[in-house]
């Protein structure tokens, strides 16, 4: 019968005029975040940062700068290197993840923002000051330690270094 | 009295809202019939394959996220087999699972854009869309559960994936397997048998299924078309050669059979997915490979049958950190190719129409 499909199609509609909307009013409301997000304000630990630039290295963009100079201490391993200069320049950051994925001492880690605006493109560069005083919200991407202990960025407090690693 | 009319060429895009992207067609029109088509692209050309060649095998799987941006799983699954076979790495058993459960979740995916757009493009302005986007959304959450992204997903690489599944996912997986199947009778309800789509859609932008094999076109297209050829079954990877499913085709190759198709993929998908929860076995999630990986001089071609046809890397070694050579095979760009044979002798109005159910992504297509 001529119709019949539009006046199904339009029950489906009504049907749903009902119900409550599934959308959110963002910024009044947010949707719930995934413990492991990858967003930006990397969490960065200076006391298990060993400068070792594997982060660095992995990185497909090579967006993250080192500089060390050796005679450091590390908390971790005694003697090392002090790292002086951390910049990430999340402008160009993808948040791929890898260099998270690279870093060997549980220094580095996703962060859960995703709300970082700027008017001018260098003040997209973290540099390494802000890294050492940001409140850390870490996300458990390719973390499994935090995971194990069921941590989320947004409902728990931040952690410390000494309880990040994975011993 | 008949009116005397010359051919006019009208160049449509590369900004023309309902282009899916950066596309651009010169098409010549004889009064309001088409009688010639030219796809020009190469708007969004970002030279991934020679990027691939200054980066090591682990970076690459990043780029592959951005070829197709609405199926990154599938690209992803596609370079690391490609690698795999190249480096003759084996993965363990529940990664090859894991790996086809977000591959088939992708391809539900991609199907809900491909269906909402089309619909979109048909004049169902956004509300079959924001339908499929609902559920869209919600197999975007997994995703975030599985590797904190939503788009680019950078969750496989080469010898598995990167880092098991989370509880709250394999809740949401069994969830969504509960009530999807309701949400895909509820589009059909809304849109399949809809006379408005019908008449839009039957017997419109029809190809042969010798048309589609000469063209060398894969995907719901090449199935529409009435050829039974799906990799998945062909040249079974991972552990699809353990289910069971079958490869839904088409019998004329019109816009609508394209649309059954994909509707009818859809819930293949979820008996795919069924199997997967039912059978994974615990364990290691990813091989014992270097981060770094030196693959032997050669050359492997590894491929999926990704939602949008079949998509393939090309890849040759020359034993160092990264890949000599880095070729991509995409689903995109070859089944465009037959778009002039789906558009000639139709009119002007259902030019869109057909182009959207092509289904295709610039990012793919240009790479
Ligand atoms: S997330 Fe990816 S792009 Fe960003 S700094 Fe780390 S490795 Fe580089
Ligand atoms: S953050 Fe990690 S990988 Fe980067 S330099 Fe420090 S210890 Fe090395």
């Amino acid at each position: 019968m001529y119709g019949l499909g539009i006046a199904k199609g339009l029950a489906v509609t009504f049907r749903n005029l009902f119900r409550k909307p599934f959308t959110v009013q963002y910024p009044e409301e947010a949707v719930p975040q995934a413990a492991r997000f990858r967003g930006e304000e990397f969490g960065w630990f200076e006391e298990r940062c060993t400068g070792c630039a594997s982060c660095a290295k992995y990185c497909p963009l090579g967006i993250i700068k080192i500089v060390t100079h050796p005679g450091g201490s590390n908390m971790q391993e005694g003697q090392s290197y002090t790292v002086d200069t951390f910049d990430i320049d999340i402008g160009r950051c993808m948040f791929c993840g890898l260099c998270v994925e690279a870093c060997p001492y549980d220094a580095l880690f996703m962060g859960s923002g995703f709300e970082r605006g700027q008017y001018v493109r260098d003040d997209l560069i973290i540099p390494i000051e802000e890294l050492k005083s940001a409140e850390r919200r870490l996300s458990t991407w390719y973390r499994p330690q935090l995971e194990g202990k069921n941590y989320h960025p947004h409902k728990d407090e931040p952690l410390s270094w000494e309880e990040v690693g994975r011993k | 009295m008949p009116i005397r009319t010359e051919p006019i060429t009208v160049n449509i895009g590369p900004q023309h809202p309902s282009t899916h992207g950066v596309f651009r067609m010169r098409v010549t029109f004889d009064g309001e019939m088409i009688i010639d088509v030219e796809p020009i692209f190469g708007y969004l050309h970002r030279g991934s394959e020679k990027l691939a060649e200054e980066r090591t095998y682990t970076q690459v799987i990043t780029l592959t996220d951005r070829l197709d941006y609405v199926s990154s799983m599938s690209n992803n699954l596609s370079y690391v087999l490609a690698v795999e076979k190249l480096s003759g790495i084996v993965p363990p058993e529940r990664a090859m699972y894991l790996r086809v459960i977000v591959a088939e979740l992708q391809r539900i995916v991609s199907h809900l854009v491909a269906t909402g757009f089309f619909l979109n493009d048909v004049g169902a302005l956004a509300t079959p869309l924001m339908y499929c986007f609902r559920e869209r959304e919600k197999i975007l959450d997994m995703f975030e559960m599985l590797c904190g992204a939503r788009i680019t997903l950078s969750f496989m690489r080469v010898g598995g994936i990167f880092q098991d599944a989370p509880s709250e996912f394999w809740e949401a997986l069994t969830d969504f397997l509960e009530y999807m199947p309701g949400y895909i009778d509820e589009y059909e309800r809304l849109i399949t048998g809809n006379e408005i789509l019908l008449s839009r859609t039957k017997d419109i932008g029809v190809l042969s299924s010798e048309q589609a094999i000469n063209s060398s076109i894969s995907g719901p297209i090449l199935r529409a078309s009435g050829v039974k050829w799906d990799l998945r079954k062909a040249d079974p990877y991972d552990v699809y050669d353990r289910m069971e499913f079958e490869i839904p085709v088409g019998t004329v190759g019109d816009n609508y059979d394209r649309y059954l198709i994909r509707i009818a993929e859809m819930r293949e998908s979820l008996k795919i997915l069924q199997q997967c929860v039912n059978q994974i076995p615990d364990g290691p999630i990813r091989a014992d490979t270097a981060n770094l990986i030196r693959p032997p001089v050669g050359d492997a071609y590894g491929h999926v049958e990704g939602p949008k046809g079949e998509l393939g890397f090309y890849l040759v070694s020359d034993g160092g950190i990264s890949p000599y050579r880095c070729k991509i095979r995409s689903s995109s760009l070859i089944n465009l190719t037959a778009l002039k044979d789906m558009l000639v002798d139709t009119k002007l109005a259902d030019m869109i129409v057909t182009f959207g159910s092509v289904d295709i992504n610039m990012g793919e297509v240009d790479r």
